[in-house]
């Protein structure tokens, strides 16, 4: 409510940029205000009201239980960090006056907060169409740019088609009763394929605001066309309320919980994963490349929900206890990670007018702060222990390898396979975000004008700040956050880890300690140990002396930055080992050419056998209604009489 | 955790410290006699790393402080897993800490470090090296994680003291799962440890070299702790092949005497193992780098091979 009433505010004065900030900064105040309550929500029962607003007869029901809590810290953290940074990213030269720009990101935040409360299905999809127009215009910020224009309204269009989705399987919860309550969808009890139905509905709905595969179109052009909040937004909080809706139909929502849908799932989370990977391996532009990276976490976090389903089916709460909490787990990490990674390329794209990979390079100089805390976003995102992202990976690889307790031996069968294509997409991760970070921070500037670059300003800084302690924290204290999420174990699935486990609050040992523990805190206190006393012993033993020269380079005199790889060649490899998932379109000069350009890119199979049929079909239908819009009152008029004649004929 | 837990994990730590170059010495020792040549001292290796500590630092003018502090953290995160591998005794204290996904995920932090740092000079052959690093990196990964999942599945845990205890413990025979992820193992640690057919370790022909591009701009200390923390690496993958596929005579708890004990058998199988290695490098010719993944994704097969077997037939 009360961004609400910062978005107003800022409505009122929109050229102000002075007032604009201060309201970021309040927007920030309040996102820290929420998490806190959220946190504390976290332990206590469910809070129900119920609104007198909205239509008659149709008042607005709202509860916070341990699921939305958890959410809502997701979303309170991340946008308390966003906020802080946007007070210092949005200049006054934007295209869309930055008090608009705050009124929309503001409406943006309030409608995600509406998602995690609503408790009908009217709240919900009312707040959840006010999410998906106000991130819309927010996409739209820069509109004088066509192919912004076009990656909004592609994005616009696969939220309607998710919303459909979404609207259809609240029509098949309901039972038939007509109450669009939660709390009597809760009750009902579905027949026959019903609740199946509802699920992949649901999938279908949520997965095409999440990115999982054939509906991820829409992420990698509307996430580097959004401003890099927005995108930090979208990518770290926005997608994550997709999990949510997910979660709340399946877990809590629905009644049963059936093995196959479980199969099907892991099947297309484990595609999404895959997919997401190779791309952003191939990917030249920064934040598209961070886009597909994006699908890839979605895809590993539908992975997780599969196996809970999995688990729950077959009655085994403990460790559909363990794969829900790494779900959990790794959509907070996600979004500390992956906002501060765009946040990153934001300052990136602020100092250097650069996007694309290319044109980037050795900012590590130029601009350390953001160099140094992007660092702990690149190691995060690849999984390296004892960050963040590994903690999720370890959990929901512990998950992975007790499933072989499974009545059903088809799925027995599939899950090694399953574990090994996931820890293939997660060590591609390590190689996706080496190429990201070392092209951009590390290595010579490969344009002049980079050395004139300047680093962020102190609250972008202290906002990547933020996030970066973030990942440090979630990825050091792993125990304490368990505990958090526990209880949205207690609600979902009516038992909790935190009994069974032997862990303290430094080792954590989901199931038993002889079985598999880890401790980031001690891991990460021996390295620090270790490289201290190497340094100690080192320089007294022997000496620190160190002389500055010329790059060695196997001798070779004749250096210049474009010797190094670009994006395209750091990513050839994968390109060349994964050839037939992409379309490669390749122009090559010819010796004889003046000016020898060399250009390769890789799309998107999927535009081409899903997307452009659909596309010409929906042309085709298009011009056939075109046949009849004749634009003449005389013909609309004859239309009338017809259909009042056929009409009469059946009423008769 | 009790002071003579603390004396025991420092006691293999140091033997893993100190074995590391004699072992790498040894393997060159054996592929010299194989290939008729005069063999280097078995001590060669140490006093190569003493010469380099002496030396002065020579670093690149645009060289950034990542360049600098990555021989460290390589060199932290090899003594780390040092710590964790059960190569002395099984019941140590800082095993617990990580288990075998955290030191594939150790071992993943060097690779990591090791490929940025070498794109931080900005030279062609520091990156060519690191995309190959982290080429060879994200397919032998998988591959590793998928041989030691196929030991956690056998004895129901992912942490490694439990797994060679269940291990040393069974009858002694051949299990068809494990045979394939022996193999696949071998040809893992081949990969991992820069060695023919992937990588060369002692080439100097640039287009060919993997591991070595990598460091090409790093001299004196910096130089020197990356060949210590490759040898260390080289002893940690021999000492996890050894705890799995052999995991006899490993001490069982941090007794004093006990570990002594172990320390003799570890050399022996150590030695045959070096020896073996040697072998196969003499035997084996480089293959191209895009033959790589082949060569890879062949391990990672067999890993996973090893473990359907492992579930279908229960052994």
């Amino acid at each position: 409510m009360a961004w609400l009433a910062i978005g107003a505010v800022a409505l009122a004065r929109p050229h102000a940029l002075r007032v604009v900030r201060l309201l970021f900064n309040a927007g920030a105040v309040i996102g820290v205000a929420i998490a806190v309550i959220a946190v504390m929500a976290l332990r206590d029962r469910p809070e129900a009201i119920v609104l007198p607003l909205g239509l008659p007869d149709l008042p607005f029901h709202l509860r916070l239980d341990a699921l939305s809590a958890s959410f809502l810290v997701l979303l309170g953290s991340a946008s308390a960090a966003i906020s802080l940074y946007s007070s210092g990213y949005f200049r006054a030269e934007e295209t869309t006056a930055p008090g608009l720009i705050c009124f929309q990101y503001h409406a943006f935040l309030a409608a995600m907060g509406l998602v995690l409360v609503a408790d009908d299905a009217y709240v919900f999809m009312v707040a959840w169409e006010t999410m998906a127009l106000a991130s819309f215009f927010l996409v739209t910020t820069d509109h004088r740019v066509p192919e912004i224009r076009r990656a909004a309204f592609l994005y616009l269009l696969v939220a309607h088609v998710g919303a459909i989705g979404i609207l259809l399987c609240f029509g098949v919860l309901q039972g038939g009763r007509g109450d669009y309550t939660f709390d009597a969808m809760r009750a009902v009890t579905l027949a026959g394929n019903w609740p199946s139905v509802a699920f992949f509905l649901a999938l279908f709905g949520f997965g095409a605001k999440a990115g999982v595969l054939p509906l991820h179109v829409w992420l990698p052009e509307a996430h580097p066309a959004a401003p890099s909040p927005v995108s930090a937004m979208m990518s770290g909080v926005m997608l994550k309320l997709a999990i949510y809706g997910l979660i709340r139909v399946t877990f809590d929502l629905l009644h049963v919980q059936l093995w196959w849908w479980g199969a099907i799932a892991l099947a297309l989370g484990l595609m999404t994963a895959l997919f997401g990977v190779i791309f952003a391996a191939a990917q030249t532009d920064m934040k598209r490349l961070l886009a597909y990276s994006s699908i890839e976490n979605i895809g590993i976090i539908i992975v997780g929900i599969a196996l809970t389903i999995l688990f729950k089916a077959n009655m085994k709460p403990l460790l559909a206890a363990i794969a829900l909490t790494a779900v959990l787990y790794h959509c907070i990490n996600h979004a500390f990670f992956k906002s501060l990674l765009f946040l990153a390329t934001g300052s990136v794209m602020h100092a250097t007018h650069e996007r694309s990979l290319g044109k980037l390079g050795g900012l590590i100089h130029r601009m350390p702060w953001v160099a140094w805390l992007a660092l702990v976003g690149t190691l995060a995102t690849a999984g390296l222990p004892p960050l963040n992202g590994f903690v999720s990976e370890w959990l929901l690889l512990q998950a992975f390898l007790f499933t072989p307790s499974l009545p059903q031996s088809f799925v027995n069968m599939l899950v090694p396979v399953a574990a090994a294509a996931l820890v293939l997409a997660v060590a591609l991760s390590a190689y996706v975000m080496v190429k990201f970070y070392g092209v951009i921070f590390l290595g010579r500037p490969r344009e002049p004008h980079l050395s004139h670059a300047q680093d962020a300003g102190p609250r972008e800084r202290t906002a990547l700040a933020a996030l970066a302690a973030g990942c440090i924290l979630l990825g050091v204290f792993p125990v304490t956050v368990i505990g958090a999420i526990d209880n949205v174990n207690a609600q979902l699935l009516a038992t909790t880890i935190g009994r069974s486990a032997e862990s303290n609050w430094l080792m954590l040992a989901p199931i038993a300690a002889d079985r598999s523990s880890y401790s980031p805190l001690i891991v990460l206190a021996v390295i620090v140990a270790v490289v201290l006393v190497t340094i100690n012993v080192v320089h007294r033993r022997w000496h620190g002396r160190v002389r500055r020269a010329p790059a060695w380079d196997c001798g070779f005199p004749l250096q210049t930055p474009r010797m190094q790889d670009t994006a395209e060649g750091f990513g050839q490899p994968i390109r060349q080992v994964f050839e037939p998932f992409f379309r490669m379109e390749r122009h090559l000069p010819t010796p004889f050419d003046a000016r020898p350009r060399y250009a390769v890119t890789a799309t998107d199979p999927l535009w081409h056998w899903l997307y452009w049929p659909i596309v010409r079909a929906t042309d085709a239908v298009a011009r056939f209604a075109g046949l009849i819009q004749r634009g003449r009152i005389a013909v609309y008029l004859t239309y009338s009489f017809v259909t009042l004649l056929a009409l009469l004929l059946f009423v008769r | 955790m009790t002071i003579a837990g603390l004396l025991s994990q420092l006691l293999q730590v140091t033997v893993a410290l100190l074995l590391a170059p004699i072992l790498v010495g040894w393997v060159n020792q054996c592929r010299a006699w194989l290939q008729n040549k005069r063999a280097p001292s078995l001590l060669l290796p140490y006093r190569t790393i003493n010469k380099l500590f002496t030396k002065d630092a020579v670093i690149a003018e645009n060289a950034s402080p990542i360049f600098r502090v990555t021989p460290y953290i390589v060199f932290g995160a090899m003594c780390c897993a040092a710590a964790i591998v059960p190569s002395l005794a099984t019941a140590l204290p800082f095993a617990r800490a990580a288990d075998a996904i955290a030191l594939v995920g150790l071992f993943a932090l060097a690779r990591v470090f090791i490929a940025l740092a070498a794109m931080d000079i900005g030279t062609s052959f520091g990156s060519l090296g690191a995309r190959r690093e982290m080429f060879i990196g994200f397919l032998a990964e998988p591959a590793l994680l998928m041989v030691l999942f196929t030991a956690s599945l056998i004895s129901g845990s992912t942490s490694l003291p439990t797994i060679v205890d269940t291990l040393a413990h069974r009858e002694l025979a051949i299990y068809p799962s494990l045979a394939f992820a022996g193999v696949a193992f071998t040809m893992v640690s081949l990969a991992e440890n820069a060695r023919i057919p992937i990588d060369n370790p002692t080439t100097h022909l640039e287009l060919t070299m993997i591991h070595e591009a990598m460091i090409l701009e790093y001299s004196a200390r910096h130089l020197a702790l990356l060949e210590w923390a490759s040898a260390l690496k080289l002893f940690n993958y021999s000492c996890i092949g050894l705890a799995l596929f052999f995991p006899f005579g490993i001490a069982e708890g941090t007794h004093g005497l006990a570990m002594l004990g172990a320390a003799p058998v570890l050399v022996l199988k150590l030695a045959i193992g070096g020896a073996l290695l040697a072998l196969i490098e003499t035997l084996s010719a480089k293959l191209r780098i895009f033959r790589a993944p082949e060569f890879l994704g062949t391990a990672f097969l067999l890993a996973v091979l090893g473990m359907l077997v492992h579930l279908l037939l229960g052994s």
